[in-house]
């Protein structure tokens, strides 16, 4: 097992015709991944890399049975089309795109929740890496050779920091079970909080690896969190110790601005809810050795 | 993108939120002339920097003449104004704005922010007007009133009435606060704002309800689609550093260590700065070059992070993606031979293709230190910087 994503997924590529999707297509379908078409309105009946191009989500869903998508979407459109993908009936989306307005966001979430619970579709994102069940699908944009397949399951705001922590496991010989991307703006789909309960419930993972950073209120909700509901393992790393307050670092969603945001006291909130903190990133796997043992 | 006090009142004003009488003046002698225009007794005149703090940093002053205001803004055109939010440098001032004063009964302070717990727009308001809302939340919590707006249908009326009464707002003024809310939150949605910010609000002696300071954040994501507001943007008070970085598609902020960073994707930038520190280092700047770390972009890293002269030694550290590290190495070595560097560099290269990129680096001929850890990579740069402010004494100044 694994979580949202797997060896049979049937995926569709929302704004497949750009060449950075196109990339990533080719890219998921090596990997492995069941990619079963694209949407373009306005493209439908091309073809990119062997999968068939419809106008709408709609369509790609009737005729592919589709159940997850990718978006890689321009900024301006990026909300309507994770919306279209919401009411077309998908499971979950990743959505890559960086620079989502956030009163877009809004209402991103405000519509998905028009929608029963138990077929509400589930969102990571914006501006994530994806997602990826390794040695089974990838859903993004991360290398795919860096994971190796295991039990540890990792939720990350940052790409690049979560591919420092799955090399170093993979130099350990540790796996992965499945890696989320959260992404790290303001406004996301879901949260620390929301990934938690799915790696909890998921038999293949043993451990789950929590790697945050500085500002918004997520780390510490995931430690309430983590304290009442989670009996798995968690090791924490929150990248952010030396960013001064109210400065903006590099994601919309890191700077400090309240209580609890800053990196020193997310790691006692954590800490305090029973999370093992690595205290650096260059430890972050050697940590997650060290519990599993 | 932060915008000036005249520029969000007159945008709120557009929107129905009711402010004093004002103009704005780029010389003393204007604004003496827009003082007499405007007619009255007693103006104040207010630097427009884009920071808080300005009232205790001398950037207000109340005067009673036009001979007053010449002197009042003599002293303040070209001048660095440093508040508790600029920093020690300060923010130049080359914009005053001058405003009829007027009979303040009471002030209350009136914020819009995003939330990200409810991930909606939340209102916080207090009575408590003219402190900043940080004292105001340590010192009189219980005065915090707090709304959140459900994005389907908007701020509702009854909404606004709870606001006026809790703040102890009178019956007969409540339906002007409702058009004061309601003005603001249209502002703030319509024009994607990502604050706003009214302190004080003030009801006069006479019954008014007025914006005497406003503040406005807009979502830099969002100005594609509001080139009204775009227009606005008011470059001599930010960092020259970060806005040309900005306008190059990085994402830098100064610090004041001297280890310059280049890394690709924010998390790991901070990370990086975060294992300098630990090895006992300052990092000089944070600094993302994005995920894509091309040759063009590496030059342009080099060139910004050894503006800062401060930058003692310069620690590169790129995880290698979906592009190579035989590429990023490539890069390195033309950024270094069209960039003049003359402090130790330490490149950290992880990822796709690592040992051809260390190849490509070790046959350069560039006294390149390299790292294949990020410890060892933190350590090494902070060992480097060391030995070169050993060999330097003159540097030691710094």
């Amino acid at each position: 097992m694994s979580i949202f994503l797997d060896r049979d997924t049937k995926v569709i590529v929302q704004g497949i015709t750009g060449k950075m999707a196109r990339f990533h297509t080719k890219d998921m379908i090596e990997y492995g991944t069941n990619v079963v078409g694209g949407v373009v309105p306005g493209k439908g009946g091309e073809t990119v890399e062997g999968v068939p191009v419809f106008n709408t989500v709609k369509d790609a869903v009737a005729e592919t049975g589709a159940e997850a998508t990718l978006v890689f979407v321009p900024p301006p459109f990026a909300a309507d089309s994770i919306m279209e993908a919401a009411d077309a009936g998908i499971r979950y989306c990743v959505c890559i795109t960086d620079g989502i307005p956030a009163q877009d966001m809004i209402r991103v979430k405000r519509y998905m929740y028009r929608y029963p619970k138990e077929r509400r579709m589930v969102l990571t994102g914006p501006n994530c890496a994806g997602t990826i069940s390794p040695g089974k699908a990838l859903l993004g944009i991360m290398p795919g050779h860096i994971y190796l397949p295991g039990n540890v399951g990792i939720i990350g705001r940052s790409g690049t920091l979560g591919y420092e922590a799955a090399a170093q496991l993979k130099e350990r010989g540790i796996g992965v079970s499945t890696s989320v991307g959260i992404g790290g703006d303001p406004i996301n789909g879901s949260s620390f909080r929301d990934i938690l309960q799915h790696f909890e419930d998921d038999d293949d993972t043993h451990l789950i690896c929590m790697i945050g950073e500085i500002g918004g209120p997520q780390e510490a909700e995931a430690a309430d969190y983590i304290r009442d509901h989670i009996s798995k393992p968690v090791v924490a790393y929150v990248a952010g110790l030396t960013a001064p307050k109210g400065r903006t670092m590099g994601h919309a969603g890191a700077i400090i601005s309240a209580f609890g945001e800053s990196a020193s006291e997310k790691v006692e909130i954590l800490t305090a809810a029973g999370v093992t903190v690595a205290e650096n990133p260059a430890v972050i796997g050697e940590t997650i050795a060290n519990v599993m043992q | 993108m932060d915008i000036h006090e005249y520029q969000a009142k007159e945008v709120l004003s557009n929107f129905g939120v009711a402010v004093p009488q004002g103009a704005l003046a780029y010389s003393p002698e204007q604004a003496a002339y827009r003082a007499r225009e405007m007619g009255g007794d007693r103006w104040v005149v207010k630097a427009q920097v884009h920071a808080g703090g300005r009232g205790k940093a001398g950037g207000v002053k109340v005067c009673d003449s036009d001979a007053e205001i010449q002197a009042a803004t003599e002293g303040m055109f070209g001048q660095k104004l440093v508040t508790h939010q600029t920093g020690p440098e300060g923010k130049g001032i080359y914009r005053v704005y001058v405003e009829a004063a007027v009979p303040i009964d009471r002030e209350i302070y009136l914020g819009f922010v995003l939330d990200r717990t409810s991930q909606r727009v939340m209102i916080v308001a207090s009575a408590e007007g003219g402190m900043e809302i940080e004292d105001i939340s340590a010192e009189r919590p219980d005065s915090i009133v707090r709304a959140t707006v459900e994005p389907a249908v908007g701020l509702q009326e009854f909404q606004c009435r709870e606001i006026a009464f809790d703040l102890g707002i009178e019956p007969g003024m409540v339906q002007q606060m409702v058009r004061t809310l309601q003005g603001c939150y249209r502002a703030f949605t319509e024009l994607d704002a990502t604050m706003v910010e009214i302190n004080p609000l003030v009801i006069t002696g006479d019954n008014r309800i007025l914006a005497l300071d406003a503040k406005m954040t807009f979502d830099d994501n969002a100005l594609f689609r509001h080139p009204q507001i775009s227009e606005l943007r008011d470059k001599s008070q930010e960092d020259p550093r970060e806005s040309r970085a900005a306008d190059r598609g990085l994402s830098y902020v100064g610090l004041d260590g001297n280890i310059g960073c280049i890394v690709n994707g924010a998390g790991l930038a901070m990370a990086t700065m975060d294992t300098i520190k630990l090895a006992g280092g300052e990092p000089a700047n944070f600094l993302d070059i994005g995920g894509g770390a091309t040759p063009e972009r590496v030059a342009k890293a080099f060139r910004l992070v050894m503006s800062d002269k401060n930058v003692q030694a310069v620690l590169v550290n790129i995880f290698a993606g979906i592009n190579r590290c035989d590429w990023v190495a490539e890069g390195v070595v033309q950024a270094l031979r069209e960039v003049q560097v003359d402090v130790p560099v330490i490149v950290r290269l992880a990822g796709t293709n690592v040992q051809e990129g260390q190849k490509i680096l070790a046959q350069s001929g560039l006294p390149l230190i390299r790292a294949t850890t990020l410890n060892e990579a933190a350590e090494r740069a902070v060992a480097a910087w060391r030995s070169d402010v050993n060999q330097n004494p003159n540097l030691r100044a710094v």
